[in-house]
This record gives structure tokens, C-alpha cells and sequence, in this order.
């Protein structure tokens, strides 16, 4: 695997000699890898802790090793993890660079199966294995790898045989790293009884190879496997530098540009406008040409659909295109969506079951905030200008808002925001007026026509009135009060959601009625996705459309201010409004965060009525189909 | 406690049903169906429902815990009828909904 090898020669893996290896499988099968390859957290914990490590050392190596940004122990991370005990045990600061070291074995008290321990003679250090993958002549024929396989098969390649070039046509520019900095298998690698058990848990993958560390090339067989790995080699080098926890372990389930250029491609060929949504009907013709069963389609749906609004933003056609491209090139789906497949890579909320690691006390998974930070980074390198961010973007922001906006506003910079990118928090705009204006705006709303009617509406000098700082919203009355205050006074909180989504370009003034429906059934994040549980609302309560076009503005408002208690609250060019606003954001702020648990009541009521609503339109709907057959019947015989 | 949920589509079949398989399986089975026939003298009781499913089931039961509990089978029911790929009618597949399910089960089982 010339993926391996490149990433070997990083220069960053960590070697196992034979006493090291066996003893690491030893411990790797004690800890009761399931299925999937991931290891028991608690067995983990338990070898943790009898490493007799305090406690901070323990929860820093869970996180060098890349085990709390996954969520869980694959087998390298453990690997890594036990490397990075033993260099912990003497003395060596938990880094990765320890690794490298010669280490005895790390030493665990109380165990079961303590394997004896020896001192290793570190093998000759990691060499690169030879063959670097150069970055493969890319065909776009992305095949994602399953993670642990994948970095099992780089592990094992590190090997000092040179490697046979890469037999598969890589595609793509290095994408993110294949991962992970250090690989804890050694040329030699023996028993390799954890890879036997990891190999038979990974059936379609030929890495029986891996065994016979004699032949390198023979690693080459892994046609599945094959991967841009080399080109992913080279820049996990790059990466691994960086010394980031990146996002390595995903890199199977990472977009690379070619890709996003080709989902680009054929999200505007179903949906010309990239900020608005595919829906469902669409969206289910278009993957059904994919020829896959419909079970794992719908599962894929389940997936992508972050937001539960029965359609798919960009990002989330993105991540459903990606996942079933990775199906069709062999790769099992995952049961909850990686990390790097998130929509604005943010965390997925509750309903896909999170790993259950994350309940362990000593080893704390912290998966949602040091990620978008190194997203950006990453996200920069990809350059993605104004790539709507989903609307789940603004929803998942007031939920995470706490941590992670917080965080992310240090931790960004505004260019990167500028780009649009994916994991964007609304603070930006709020910096920028006019350039978010025109980038930011498109990443919200679900409907471009709504912007560019923003605008046209927000660039000549009256900015759209403000929301009112007693947070009105949710009701209709409200919002009529609203519009009918006028500008000045009104701040950052949460303006009414727009009553009713303009017309949208592609589809009929009936689907958009419907669509809000849909988008407030799921809507049961944060006040924006209120916002259209509300615009839905209004539109069976029949407010007036004008209100439309203050609608991006106000979603606008509502994070900025949420995120940013000091912030002027409105991105949308409120120069003058800024001064009074300011004063004014703290207590906005505790009116923003009453309101919110008001409006996720509604919300939930809402998304009851929705469904209620939904059905009887179906009902209504097969009742016309019969009629209109009827009369078609009825009709010969009328003319006669 | 939740040791059996079913979803009863409206041509009175089950699109889903779960049961914690400590007891007899049937007799919640039948149980479900008979509690069918409560709902329905509810539902043409109340006449327009918007929402009520709520009340309705407050109505049958305790009310205070089985409300969070019902909401999120309604909500993840939604979900799945919200997918492009599940055809009204067909038995429901989803992981996720099991998995909520399973959840609601063994946490309150």
C-alpha cells in the first residue's frame, strides 16, 4: 500500500518491535475490539488506569492518540495510546514525538494477562517506507476506506521494503492526511493477532496480506483499499507536521476537492441555486439512479438529513452523494455520519446514537469543538467561497452556542469565514458587514431568491427594521407589531421568522407551502430552525408575503447576537443601530435565551401540527387523484 | 414502563412493534390492538386532531414521563416518514428509530 508507505515515511509512525507488538495485541485483544474494530472503552479505561497514570496524563494521551477526537479506540489509536503510556511511565512528555523514542513497554499493574515485560530494543525507527505513492495520478474514482482498515493497512505497510508504486490511481490532491501521524506497526510486525482479528472483521478487504510482512507488495492487493492514499500520504505528512489531532481517522469519509467539485456539479444540475434546498421527491429520484437497494438509501437519507426537513441542503446532498458513492466502491455505511461527513462538520445531534465511549469518565471523547477549528484550517486550504452552509448551520449554532461559538470565534479567523466554509459560525458577519453580507447570506437561507431580494433590500441605505429586543417571535401578531415599529430601536433579537418563503425559483408557490412544512416538521433545533416552523405557520395563518425579505436579515440577527453578546447584533450594515445595540445585548441575551426555550416548545408543537397538517394533505391529495379519474371516466359519457 | 411500543399504521397493521421479550409477546401484541380501539373512540370523540395525539395519549396513561416519551417516538417517527425512501406503508426500517426506540425501552424497562 503505497497509501501506507507514504504515510509512513512521514517519519511520524511509531515502530513496534516484536516484544512490543505481541505484547500490544495481547492487550488490544483483552480489550474486546468489537466488530468494527473499536475497542472497548471500558476495558480501556480499566488498562488505563492500571498504568497507574495520573489522570490528566491519561486523558492527555487519550487525546494525542486521536482516541477522543474519533469518539472511540480503533485499533491504532490504542496502539498509539500505549506507546504513549509507556513513554508517560518514563518520564517523556505525552506527545507524539514520544513515541518515536525507544520505550520500554508500558507497564499496567493488576492486569489479567500482563504479558511479561522487556525492554524493547527500538527497531531501526520508522522509515518511510520507500515507495511514496506519489500523489496519485488521480482518478476522481474516490474509493473511501474504511477507516480502520485503512489505517490498519498503512500501519502495516510501514515496512522498510520499498514499496511498489501505487497501483491504484489515487485520485485527488492529498486530501487530508490519511491520518494519523504515528502507526503503531512495525515492519515486523508478528503476530499481528489483533490484525487477524481485525481483518476478518473487515471481510471485503484482501488485508490478509498484512501478514506477510516479507512481501510488501503484496499489500498492494487491497483493491479496495486503494485508495488516494498515496496523495492522502504525502499530505498526512504535511498534516501530521501540523501536529493536529486532525481529521486523519476520517479521511475515508473526507470530501476531497474533486469530489465537491463533482457533488457541486450535479447538486446544480438538480437545484441550480447551491443555497437552496433539493427536495426529498428530487433528491430520491436522482439517488435512485445510484442502483442501490432502497433500504440502505433510506438509510443513507437518515444520515445526510441533518436537519430533518425532508430535503437536502448543499452540504447535506454533499455528504449523501459521498456516502453512497462510498457504498458503491464496497465501504459499509456507518451507522451515525463521520465526523468530517457533517454538514458544516459540526456534531450530529441526538438521534444518531453517539458512541457510548463518551460516558466514560476517564477517557473523555470530546468530539464537536477542537474539530471545526481544524476544519477551517482545512477548509481553507479547499477554498470553498460562498458554499451555503446549511440552514442547520444557524440551527446547530444557538444549540452549541455555549462551547462551541464561543470557541470558534477565537479560533477563526474572518477569512475563513469569509469562504463560506463549512463549519461557520454567524460571528464573522457581524465583523464584516458587507462582505458577509454578500457571502454569509447565502449559507443560511434557504432560498436564494430571499436573498438576493435582501439584498437589493439591505444595500440601499434604510436597513430592514431590527428585531425587537423583547425577542418577539412565534406569533403572528407579533411579527405584524414588528414590521410595523419600523427600524430604529429594534435590535438584536430575534426577529420574527419571515412569514413565508418567496416563490422559489424551481418550484410551484404549493411546494413552497409545503416545504416550510416539511422544514418546520424537523425543525427541533434552535430558534432558526423556529423560524420556519413559524414561516410555515404564518403561511397557513396567511400572513402577508412582504414580510419575506426580512427574513434572512432576522436569522442573521439571531445567532449573531446569540453568539456574540458583544457584537452589534445585525451583520446586515446597521451602522447606526450598532451603538444602542451594544448597550442593550446583554439583556437581549437573556431575553434571547428565555425566548429560545419558549419558541422550542412551539417548536415542538408546531412540528406536531406540521405532521398532523401533512397528512391530511395527503388525504386530500389521494381524494382529488380519485376524483379527477373519475371525471375522466365521467367524461366520454358526458359528451355523448 | 416501556416494555412494548408499536406503530399502528392507519389501516390498523403495525408499521413497527418492539417489545422487551420478558413476557408474554402476544399478549402485549394483543394488547396494542385492543388499545387501538380506545384511540379510535377518542379520535372520533375529539374530532379534528391537531396535535391531540397527545392528549389522546395522556388521555390512556400516566401523563408526565410517557409525554417525553411519546414525544420522541413522534418525533423520530416523523423522521422516518420524512424520508424520501420510505414508502407510507412499508414497515419501518430505520436504524435510528430502533435505535430510539431500544433507548426508550431499556432506559425506562
Amino acid at each position: 500500500m503505497d497509501q501506507e508507505s507514504g504515510a509512513a515515511s512521514a517519519g511520524s509512525f511509531i515502530s513496534l518491535n516484536e516484544h512490543e507488538q505481541r505484547y500490544y495485541s495481547g492487550l488490544h485483544s483483552l480489550c474486546q475490539a468489537d466488530t468494527s474494530g473499536k475497542l472497548s472503552s471500558s476495558k480501556v479505561a480499566e488498562l488505563f488506569k492500571a498504568s497507574q497514570l495520573p489522570p490528566e496524563s491519561l486523558h492527555k494521551v487519550t487525546e494525542v492518540c486521536g482516541a477522543k477526537r474519533l469518539g472511540y479506540f480503533g485499533t491504532p489509536q490504542f496502539y498509539v495510546a500505549l506507546k504513549l503510556l509507556a513513554a508517560t511511565q518514563s518520564g517523556l512528555p505525552v506527545r507524539l514525538e514520544s513515541v518515536t523514542a525507544n520505550l520500554p513497554l508500558p507497564r499496567f499493574v493488576g492486569l489479567k494477562n500482563e504479558p511479561e515485560m522487556r525492554y524493547s530494543t527500538v527497531p531501526p525507527g520508522i522509515e518511510g517506507q520507500g515507495a511514496q505513492c506519489g500523489a496519485a495520478p488521480g482518478s476522481v474514482s474516490w474509493t473511501p476506506a474504511e477507516r480502520s482498515t485503512f489505517r490498519h493497512l498503512e500501519a502495516s505497510v510501514e515496512k522498510k521494503e520499498p514499496w511498489s508504486p501505487p497501483r491504484s490511481p489515487c485520485s485527488s490532491p492529498p486530501r487530508s492526511p490519511l491520518t494519523y501521524r504515528s502507526y503503531p506497526y512495525t515492519k515486523q510486525r508478528n503476530g499481528a493477532d489483533a490484525q487477524m482479528t481485525y481483518e476478518s472483521k473487515q471481510s471485503s478487504r484482501p488485508i490478509i496480506q498484512l501478514e506477510q510482512h516479507s512481501s510488501p507488495n503484496n499489500y498492494g492487493t487491497k483493491s479496495t483499499v486503494e485508495h488516494p492514499a498515496m496523495a492522502r500520504a504525502s499530505s498526512a505528512e504535511r498534516l501530521a507536521q501540523q501536529g493536529a489531532v486532525d481529521d486523519s481517522e476520517d479521511d475515508p469519509w473526507r470530501i476531497t476537492e474533486e469530489q465537491l467539485e463533482y457533488y457541486t456539479n450535479q447538486f446544480k444540475s438538480l437545484q441550480p441555486d447551491l443555497g437552496a434546498l433539493i427536495l426529498g421527491a428530487v433528491a430520491k429520484n436522482f439517488f435512485t439512479k445510484s442502483k442501490l437497494p432502497i433500504p440502505e438509501l433510506s438509510h443513507i437519507w437518515e444520515l445526510s438529513d441533518v436537519d430533518r426537513d425532508g430535503a437536502l441542503t448543499f452540504s447535506e446532498f454533499c455528504t449523501a452523494f459521498h456516502l453512497i458513492v462510498a457504498r458503491k466502491n464496497g465501504y459499509p455505511l456507518p451507522e451515525s455520519l463521520p465526523p468530517t461527513l457533517q454538514p458544516g462538520f459540526m456534531q450530529q445531534e441526538e438521534d444518531i446514537p453517539d458512541t457510548p465511549e463518551s460516558a466514560e469518565p476517564l477517557i473523555v471523547f470530546e468530539d464537536a469543538e477542537p474539530r471545526p477549528s481544524q476544519m477551517d484550517r482545512s477548509i481553507l486550504e479547499r477554498i470553498q467561497p460562498s458554499l451555503p452552509t446549511t440552514k442547520q448551520d444557524m440551527k446547530e449554532e444557538p444549540r452549541k452556542q455555549d462551547a462551541g461559538l464561543k470557541r470558534m470565534t477565537t479560533s477563526q479567523d474572518k477569512q475563513t469565514l469569509q469562504l463560506g466554509a463549512f463549519p461557520e459560525r454567524p460571528e464573522p458577519p457581524h465583523d464584516l458587514d458587507p462582505q458577509m453580507r454578500t457571502k454569509t447570506r447565502p449559507r443560511s437561507y434557504s432560498s436564494t431568491s430571499i436573498e438576493d431580494a435582501m439584498k437589493k433590500a439591505e444595500e440601499p441605505p434604510t436597513p430592514p427594521p431590527r428585531p425587537q429586543k423583547t425577542h418577539s417571535r412565534a406569533s403572528s401578531l407579533d411579527l405584524n407589531k414588528l414590521f410595523q415599529q419600523g427600524t430604529p430601536g429594534i435590535k438584536s433579537g430575534w426577529l420574527p421568522p419571515p412569514p413565508a418563503l418567496p416563490p422559489r425559483p424551481s418550484t410551484s408557490q404549493e411546494e413552497s407551502s409545503v416545504k416550510p412544512e416539511e422544514q418546520g416538521l424537523r425543525s427541533r433545533f434552535g430558534p432558526s430552525t423556529e423560524d420556519l416552523t413559524n414561516a410555515s405557520k404564518q403561511e397557513v395563518i396567511g400572513v402577508c408575503h412582504s414580510q419575506a425579505p426580512q427574513k434572512p436579515v432576522r436569522r442573521k440577527y439571531h445567532p449573531e447576537s446569540q453568539s456574540q453578546e458583544t457584537a452589534p447584533p445585525p451583520a446586515m450594515s446597521f451602522p447606526p443601530p450598532s451603538k444602542p445595540a451594544q448597550k442593550l445585548l446583554s439583556r437581549q441575551k437573556r431575553e434571547i435565551q428565555m425566548a429560545i426555550r419558549k419558541n422550542k416548545e412551539t417548536n415542538a408543537v408546531l412540528t406536531r401540527l406540521n405532521s398532523e397538517l401533512q397528512q391530511q394533505l395527503k388525504v386530500v391529495h389521494q381524494e382529488r387523484v380519485t376524483l379527477e379519474s373519475q371525471l375522466e371516466l365521467l367524461r366520454p359519457l358526458a359528451s355523448t | 414502563m416501556a416494555v412494548c411500543i408499536a406503530v399502528i399504521a392507519k389501516e390498523n397493521y403495525p408499521l413497527y412493534i418492539r417489545s422487551v421479550p420478558t413476557q408474554n409477546e402476544l399478549k402485549f401484541h394483543y394488547t396494542v390492538h385492543t388499545s387501538l380501539d380506545v384511540v379510535e373512540e377518542k379520535i372520533s370523540a375529539v374530532g379534528k386532531s391537531l396535535g391531540d395525539q397527545r392528549e389522546l395519549y395522556l388521555g390512556l396513561l400516566y401523563p408526565t414521563e410517557d409525554y417525553k416519551m411519546f414525544r420522541k417516538l413522534h418525533n423520530s417517527f416523523t423522521d422516518v416518514m420524512c424520508n424520501p425512501f420510505h414508502n407510507p406503508g412499508d414497515t419501518i426500517q430505520s436504524k435510528a428509530f430502533d435505535g430510539i426506540v431500544s433507548g426508550m425501552m431499556v432506559q425506562t424497562g
